[in-house]
C-alpha cells in the first residue's frame, strides 16, 4: 500500500512542475510592462523601477524562474498592494473559510446525488428518475452566482429566514477559539451551541447554493453508473445464483459503481473551486476567492498569482487522495 | 429418462419490447430435461436458445417478458412463483454458467467472497464456516492452492480459472440443474475440453441434469444424450444426440450439420446441395514468401523511471511474442498456422502484412526482403499490392462511413490506375466474383448481414490481384451456415486467380479443409510443420495431439 | 442494437435525406426538437436583436431608475433607468459569440492535437499529454481567471481563456476515440489499401471522430457561456456599459438585497435559457450520433 501511495505521489511531481512553471509564465506574458503592472496602477516611475529590480525583471528568464523557485521555496509568494500583508500569509487566513464552504457544499451534494442517482437507476422510466433528469440537466446550465443570488432573494429578502448575507459569522457572535478554523466545527468544540447555529445560518445558503450546483455532475454520473454495473453481466451470475436484492444492489453493484463517481470527483472538485470564487463574491464570504477577486479589481497581480497557485496545489491535493481512495476501491488499480 | 422431467417447458413464448414494437425471441417452445439427463439446446445466433435459459431462471431483462406457457420445475410452476421463492430456487435449485467468464465474476470482489455470499444466502453455510466451506467449493473444481486463491480478483485468474470459479458458484449449493450457457465459447480448444470434463464428472457424480446452450454440434453431440434444435426462435427437432447425427429430420438440421466442419468431409460437402466438385489444385510453384529467423519482442510493463524510483523491480527481459520462427510459402500454396491464443499466430500474420516491425529476422516477398521497410513507409512500397489480407471481424474491419462500393473500390484508387467508369466495372466484376449481388453495393456496412460483410471484405483484397492474401481468422466471427459458404468461396477464388493464403486460424477442423500444408505455434515457436493429412492424422508432436484431442469428437 | 433507425440513414451526399432524417429524429424526440427551437430563436436574438429591440440599450434615464416591469418596460430598468429588455437582447449576441469562438478554437486545436496525439502515439502523445495534464492541474475557471488577469481584460483573451480551459477535455476525447480507432480493422485495411499514415488520419479517422466532436462542441457551449459570463460577473472581461448577461447579473447583485430582483433575474434567466438550451441540444445529439452512451 505504502508503495503504492509513494508511485502515485510520484505522479503528483510533474504536475505540480506544470503548475509551477505555468504561474511563472502568467506573470511574464502580462501585456506591456510587468513591472508597472505589479507596481499598481497609482505607482511612480521611481516606484516602478524599484520593483523592476525588486523582482528581477533585469534579469534572463531562467534566473527569473530560479528566483520565483526559491521564492516559493522560503514560502513567499509576494506582497499585496491592497493590504500591504504578505500574500501567503492572507491566503492561509482566509483559506479555512473557503474550505469549510467548498466541503459543506460537497457533502451536501454528494449525500444528495449518490441516493438520488441510485433511485433513478433502480426505477429506471419512474418519476425519481424524471426528477433526477431534470435535476441534472438544469443543475448544470444554472449559473452558480445567479443560483446565489435568486436564492438571497427569496430566503432573505422576502421570507426572511436567512441572515444578511455578509461574511461567515453576524457582528453579534463571536467566534469560538480557533481549533480547526472550521466555524461550524470549532463552535461544537467549545460546546457554543449559540455560535454554531449563528454559524449555520450563515453558512446555509452559500453551501446549498453550491451543493446544487455539485449536485448534477454527481447524480448524473451516479445513475450512469449504477445503470451500467446493474446491466452487467456479473449482476446476471449474481441474480442466477439467488442472491437478494440487497445484496446485488448494494455488495454488487453498487461498490461497482462507486468507481466511475471517485474518478468524476476530481472534475466536480474543480468545478467546485471555480464556483467558490463566485459564491463568496455573492455571499461576501471572507475567503480565498473573494480575497483574489478583490485583488482582481485592484489590479493587485500577487495576491492573483498567489491565489492560483494556492488553488492549483490544493487541488492536485485533492487528485492525490482520490486516487488513493480509488486504488483502496479498486484491487485492479494496486497493479498500475 | 423417467417419466416425470425435471424440468417441463411448453409453449413457452418471450417477447421483447423495442423501439420498433414487439419482438418475438422464442416462440412456442417445448422442451423437457428428466432428471441425471443432459440436454444441449443448439442453434445459431438469433435462434432464441439463450433467452429460452433466461426465461426459464427468470432473469430475463428489463425489455423481456413471458408472454405465454409454463415452466414446470419438479412440479412446480416457475412463472407463477412470487419472486422471493424464484430467488431461492435460483442457485440452490437451479444455477446457471455463463460466456465470458470473467465478465461473469464481480471484478472488485474476493472470489472466495463471491462464493461465501451464495453459501450465505442459501444457508450452506455460516458466519463462522463459510470461509472453510467456500475453500472446500473452489478445491471441488480442482482449483489449485483454494485457500490462496480465496482472496484473488477475477482480473488475476485466466480465462479457465475464472469459469472454474463460475462453474464452482453455480455448483457450491449442489443444485438440481445447471443451465451452462455457451459455457466454453472465446476459450481455447484445451481448455474448454478440461471445463467440459469438469463439468460431466461433477454433475454425473451428483447425479445433476445439466441444460447446455451453444452453437457447437460437435460439442453438444460429445456431451449430451439429447439434442433440442432451434431456429429463430422455434424447435425444429429434438432427438437424442446418436440419432440427430445419423439421421437428421428436419432440413434445418441437415443444413447445419452439413455445414460443420469434421474430419472426412471436404469443403464442398458443406454446402447444402452438392455444387460441382473444384478441379484439382495446381502443384505448387516456387517459394512466394520466405520467413527466416523472424522475431518479435514487446518490452514488459513497469520498467518506467518513476515506477523504479518507487521502489519497483528494475524492468525485466523483454517478452517475447514471436521466437524466431522460419517458413516458406509456395506460389499457389495454402498454407495454415494455428495455434491457442498468444501463440504469437497473430503477431506473426501482422509482421508479413508489414503492418508491424520485426525485432529481427528476414521476410523475403519474391526474392525481395519486405521485412526491412519500415512498416510505416510499406504503403508506398511497390510490393505492397501484392500482399492483401481478409480480416476476423466483418464488422469492425469496414469503414462504417463507407459504402460497400467505396470499400471494394478504394484499393483500386490508392494503387491501382483504373478510374470512372472503368473503376465501376471493375468493382462490380469483383462483386459478381464474390458473390455480391450488384444492387447491395450501394449499402452501408450496417445495413448488411454478416456474410455480405465477409464477402465485400474478400472482394477488397483481391481486387487487386494479390499474390500472397493472408487470412485473419476470417470465420471466426460467423455462424456455421456463413462459413461453409464463405470458406468454399475463398477456395474457389483461389484456384481461379491462382493466389497464395496464409489461413491464421484455432480451428484444426477449418484448417483441414482449406490448406495444403499447416504450422503448428506454440508460445512463439512452431512446433510441428507439414503437409495437412500428415499433421493431422499422425501428429508427430505431443502439441499437436493434445489440440487434436481437445476437439470435441461426436460419439461413435 | 445494430438496427437502430437513427444511424441508419444519414448519407452525406443526399440533403433531401438528411432533412427526412432530421425530422424524423426530432419528431421522436420531442425535447430535442424544443431545444433545435430555442437555439434558432437565440440565434434570431443575436443577428436581428439589436435592430428590434423598443429601446436603445445604452441610453440612460436618471428619472426612470430602478422602475419595475411595467407595460412599457417588460424587463423593467436598471439603476440608469435604461430598458432592461433590450439590453438582454442585444447581449445575446456577444455572449454567444464568445462561446461560440472559444469552441470553434478549441474544437480546432484541441481536437487536431488530440486526434494526432491518439494515432501516432509517442513524442506526440507525451507533449499533448503533458500539456493538457498541466491545464488539468488548475481548476478550470481560476485558471481561466489567472489568463484573463494576465494577458489583459479584453473579449478576446475571455474567449482564449475559455478555449484553453476547456483543451484537455477535447484533446482527451479526441485521442481517446483516435486511439480505438488507430488499429480497428477498417484503419489496417486503409494500411493494406496503400494509404498513407497522414492521409489515413485526415480521410479515415477524422470524419468517424467528427460526429463525437460535434456533440462534445453542443455541450461545451453552454459551459463557454457560463465560464465567460462568470468572468465578467467578477469584473473579468467585458466591461460596463456594453449589455453582458454576466456584467447586469453583478450589476444587478447589490439590489437583490433591497428587493429590485428585475434588474438580476432577467439576465440571469436568459444566461440559464441559453446554457440550458445547449445542453438539451447536446444531450439529444449524442443520443442520435451515439446511442450506446446514451445516459
Amino acid at each position: 500500500m505504502l508503495r503504492v501511495a509513494l508511485s502515485r505521489l510520484g505522479t503528483a511531481v510533474p504536475s505540480l512542475i506544470g503548475v509551477v512553471v505555468v504561474t511563472f509564465l502568467l506573470t511574464r506574458v502580462l501585456p506591456g510592462d510587468t513591472a508597472t503592472y505589479f507596481a499598481g496602477p497609482v505607482a511612480s516611475a521611481e516606484a516602478i523601477a524599484q520593483i523592476r529590480a525588486q523582482l528581477g525583471l533585469d534579469q534572463t528568464l531562467p534566473v527569473q524562474f530560479g528566483r520565483y523557485v526559491a521564492d516559493l521555496a522560503r514560502g513567499d509568494l509576494g506582497t499585496s498592494l491592497g493590504t500591504g500583508q504578505p500574500v501567503l500569509h492572507e491566503i492561509a487566513t482566509r483559506l479555512p473559510a473557503s474550505a469549510e464552504l467548498t466541503l459543506s457544499g460537497l457533502l451536501l451534494a454528494a449525500l444528495a446525488a449518490v441516493p438520488l442517482g441510485i433511485l433513478a437507476a433502480l426505477r429506471q422510466g419512474s418519476w425519481v428518475d424524471h426528477l433526477c433528469r431534470v435535476v441534472t440537466t438544469a443543475g448544470v446550465s444554472l449559473p452558480v452566482f445567479f443560483t446565489g443570488l435568486l436564492a438571497v432573494y427569496v430566503f432573505y429578502f422576502l421570507l426572511g429566514w436567512a441572515p444578511s448575507p455578509v461574511g461567515r459569522l453576524d457582528a453579534f457572535a463571536t467566534a469560538p477559539p480557533a481549533v480547526t478554523n472550521f466555524l461550524l466545527i470549532d463552535s461544537l468544540l467549545a460546546g457554543d451551541t449559540e455560535t454554531f447555529l449563528a454559524a449555520l445560518s450563515q453558512i446555509a445558503l452559500p453551501a446549498l447554493t453550491l451543493a446544487l450546483f455539485a449536485l448534477a455532475p454527481l447524480a448524473r454520473i451516479t445513475r450512469a453508473s449504477m445503470l451500467a454495473a446493474l446491466d452487467s453481466e456479473f449482476i446476471r451470475t449474481a441474480r442466477a445464483s439467488g442472491l437478494n436484492r440487497r445484496t446485488i444492489v448494494l455488495t454488487y453493484a453498487f461498490r461497482n459503481a462507486m468507481l466511475p463517481v471517485v474518478t468524476t470527483l476530481g472534475m466536480v472538485f474543480s468545478f467546485l473551486l471555480g464556483a467558490n470564487v463566485l459564491v463568496e463574491k455573492v455571499f461576501a464570504w471572507p475567503g480565498i476567492g473573494s480575497y483574489a477577486v478583490e485583488a482582481l479589481i485592484a489590479s493587485d497581480f500577487a495576491p492573483v498569482q498567489g491565489f492560483v497557485l494556492t488553488m492549483a496545489v490544493l487541488y492536485i491535493a485533492l487528485n492525490l487522495a482520490i486516487d488513493l481512495l480509488y486504488g483502496l476501491i479498486d484491487p485492479r488499480a494496486k497493479e498500475g | 429418462m423417467s417419466a416425470v422431467p425435471l424440468l417441463d417447458v411448453r409453449d413457452l413464448t418471450v417477447e421483447f419490447a423495442t423501439r420498433r414494437g414487439t419482438v418475438r425471441a422464442v416462440e412456442r417452445v417445448d422442451l423437457s430435461i428428466g432428471k441425471g439427463e443432459t440436454l444441449a439446446v443448439v442453434g445459431e445466433s438469433g435462434s432464441g436458445k439463450s433467452v429460452t435459459s433466461y426465461a426459464v431462471m427468470r432473469i430475463l431483462d428489463r425489455a423481456g417478458r413471458i408472454a405465454a406457457g409454463t415452466v414446470t420445475f419438479s412440479g412446480m410452476a416457475l412463472r407463477d412463483l412470487p419472486e422471493g421463492e424464484m430467488r431461492d430456487l435460483r442457485g440452490w435449485e437451479i444455477s446457471m454458467i455463463f460466456q465470458n467468464p470473467r465478465a461473469a465474476l464481480n471484478p472488485i470482489r474476493p472470489v472466495g467472497r463471491q462464493i461465501e455470499d451464495v453459501l450465505l444466502q442459501h444457508g450452506q453455510a455460516g458466519r463462522g464456516n463459510a470461509r472453510a466451506r467456500a475453500v472446500e467449493v473452489l478445491e471441488s473444481v480442482r482449483i489449485a492452492r483454494p485457500a490462496e486463491r480465496y482472496h484473488a480478483y477475477p482480473f488475476e485468474l485466466s480465462g479457465g480459472m475464472c469459469q472454474r470459479v463460475v462453474i464452482a458458484l453455480a455448483l457450491a449449493c449442489r443444485p438440481q440443474l445447471l443451465i451452462a450457457d455457451e459455457p466454453t465459447t472465446g476459450l481455447d480448444v484445451t481448455t474448454q475440453k478440461s471445463v467440459m470434463e469438469l463439468v460431466t464428472e461433477l454433475t454425473r457424480a451428483r447425479g445433476m441434469s445439466t441444460l447446455l446452450i451453444t452453437h457447437d454440434l460437435g460439442l453438444a453431440a460429445a456431451y449430451c444424450d439429447r439434442v433440442v434444435v432451434m431456429e429463430k426462435g422455434r424447435v425444429v427437432e429434438t432427438a437424442s444426440a446418436s440419432a440427430i447425427f445419423r439421421a437428421p429430420s428436419h432440413a434445418y438440421t441437415r443444413r447445419l450439420m452439413r455445414a460443420t466442419p469434421r474430419p472426412g468431409a471436404g469443403l464442398r460437402d458443406l454446402l447444402p446441395e452438392g455444387a460441382a466438385p473444384f478441379p484439382p489444385a495446381p502443384i505448387p510453384g516456387a517459394p512466394l514468401l520466405v520467413v527466416e529467423g523472424l522475431v518479435k519482442e514487446y518490452p514488459r510493463a513497469g520498467g518506467s523511471l518513476l515506477g523504479r524510483l518507487a521502489g519497483r523491480a528494475p524492468a525485466e527481459a523483454p517478452f517475447r511474442a514471436v521466437d524466431g520462427i522460419g517458413f516458406e510459402i509456395r506460389r499457389g500454396e495454402s498454407v495454415g498456422l494455428v495455434g491457442e491464443s498468444g501463440c504469437g499466430k497473430s503477431t506473426t500474420s501482422m509482421m508479413i502484412m508489414r503492418l508491424l516491425d520485426p525485432t529481427a529476422g528476414r521476410i523475403a516477398f519474391d526474392g525481395e526482403d519486405i521485412g526491412a521497410i519500415p512498416a510505416r513507409r510499406f504503403a508506398s512500397s511497390a510490393a505492397r499490392r501484392r500482399i492483401q489480407m481478409v480480416f476476423q471481424d466483418p464488422t469492425d474491419s469496414l469503414n462504417p462511413r463507407h459504402s460497400a462500393a467505396r470499400a471494394i473500390a478504394d484499393p483500386i484508387r490508392r494503387l491501382g490506375t483504373l478510374r470512372g467508369a472503368a473503376l465501376a466495372a471493375r468493382v462490380e466484376e469483383l462483386a459478381s466474383l464474390v458473390g455480391l449481388p450488384a444492387a447491395l453495393l450501394d449499402r452501408f456496412p450496417h445495413q448488411l448481414s454478416g456474410g455480405q460483410k465477409a464477402r465485400v471484405g474478400i472482394a477488397r483484397a483481391i481486387a487487386l490481384n494479390p499474390e500472397l492474401v493472408v487470412l485473419d481468422e476470417p470465420t471466426a466471427a460467423l455462424d456455421v451456415s456463413v462459413q461453409a459458404v464463405v470458406l468454399n468461396l475463398l477456395h474457389e477464388l483461389k484456384l481461379r486467380l491462382g493466389m497464395s493464403y496464409l489461413f491464421v486460424s484455432h480451428d484444426l477442423n477449418v484448417v483441414r479443409l482449406l490448406c495444403d500444408r499447416v504450422l503448428v505455434m506454440r508460445a512463439g515457436a512452431i512446433v510441428e510443420e507439414g503437409p495437412v493429412e500428415r499433421v493431422l492424422g499422425n501428429p508427430a508432436a505431443a502439441y499437436t495431439r493434445e489440440l487434436l484431442a481437445a476437439i470435441p469428437h461426436p460419439p461413435a | 442494437m445494430p438496427e437502430n433507425p437513427a444511424l441508419a440513414l444519414p448519407r452525406p451526399s443526399a440533403a433531401g435525406n438528411l432533412l427526412r432524417h432530421a425530422r424524423y429524429v426530432l419528431a421522436g424526440n420531442p425535447v430535442t426538437a424544443f431545444s433545435f427551437l430555442l437555439l434558432l430563436f437565440l440565434l434570431g436574438c443575436a443577428l436581428l436583436g439589436p435592430s428590434l429591440v423598443p429601446h436603445d440599450p445604452q441610453a440612460s434615464n436618471a428619472l426612470r431608475a430602478l422602475q419595475a416591469p411595467s407595460a412599457q418596460h417588460l424587463f423593467g430598468t436598471d439603476q440608469l433607468g435604461r430598458d432592461i429588455l433590450s439590453r438582454v437582447v442585444v447581449a445575446t449576441r456577444l455572449d454567444l459569440g464568445i462561446a461560440f469562438f472559444s469552441v470553434a478554437l478549441v474544437f480546432a486545436v484541441g481536437g487536431l492535437a488530440g486526434v494526432a496525439a491518439g494515432f501516432f502515439g509517442g513524442w506526440t502523445d507525451r507533449i499533448v499529454g503533458r500539456l493538457a495534464d498541466t491545464i488539468m492541474a488548475f481548476p478550470l475557471f481560476v485558471l481561466a481567471m489567472g489568463v484573463v488577469a494576465a494577458l489583459g481584460n479584453t473579449v478576446t483573451n475571455i474567449v482564449i481563456a475559455t478555449a484553453v480551459v476547456n483543451f484537455p477535455l477535447y484533446a482527451r476525447i479526441a485521442r481517446g476515440e483516435a486511439l480505438v480507432r488507430r488499429n480497428a480493422g477498417y484503419v489496417q485495411a486503409a494500411r493494406l489499401t496503400g494509404n498513407g499514415e497522414l492521409r489515413i488520419l485526415l480521410t479515415t479517422i477524422l470524419p468517424n471522430i467528427l460526429p463525437i466532436m460535434a456533440v462534445q462542441m453542443s455541450l461545451t457551449m453552454g459551459y463557454a457561456i457560463l465560464n465567460a459570463a462568470g468572468l465578467s460577473f467578477i469584473g473579468l472581461g467585458v466591461r460596463p456599459p456594453t449589455p453582458e448577461w454576466g456584467i447586469m447579473v453583478a450589476e444587478g447583485a447589490s439590489f437583490i438585497v433591497s428587493g429590485e430582483w428585475w434588474v438580476a433575474l432577467f439576465p440571469g434567466l436568459a444566461l440559464m435559457l441559453a446554457v440550458f438550451c445547449f445542453n438539451l441540444l447536446g444531450d439529444g445529439l449524442r443520443d442520435i450520433v451515439d446511442p450506446q452512451r446514451r445516459t
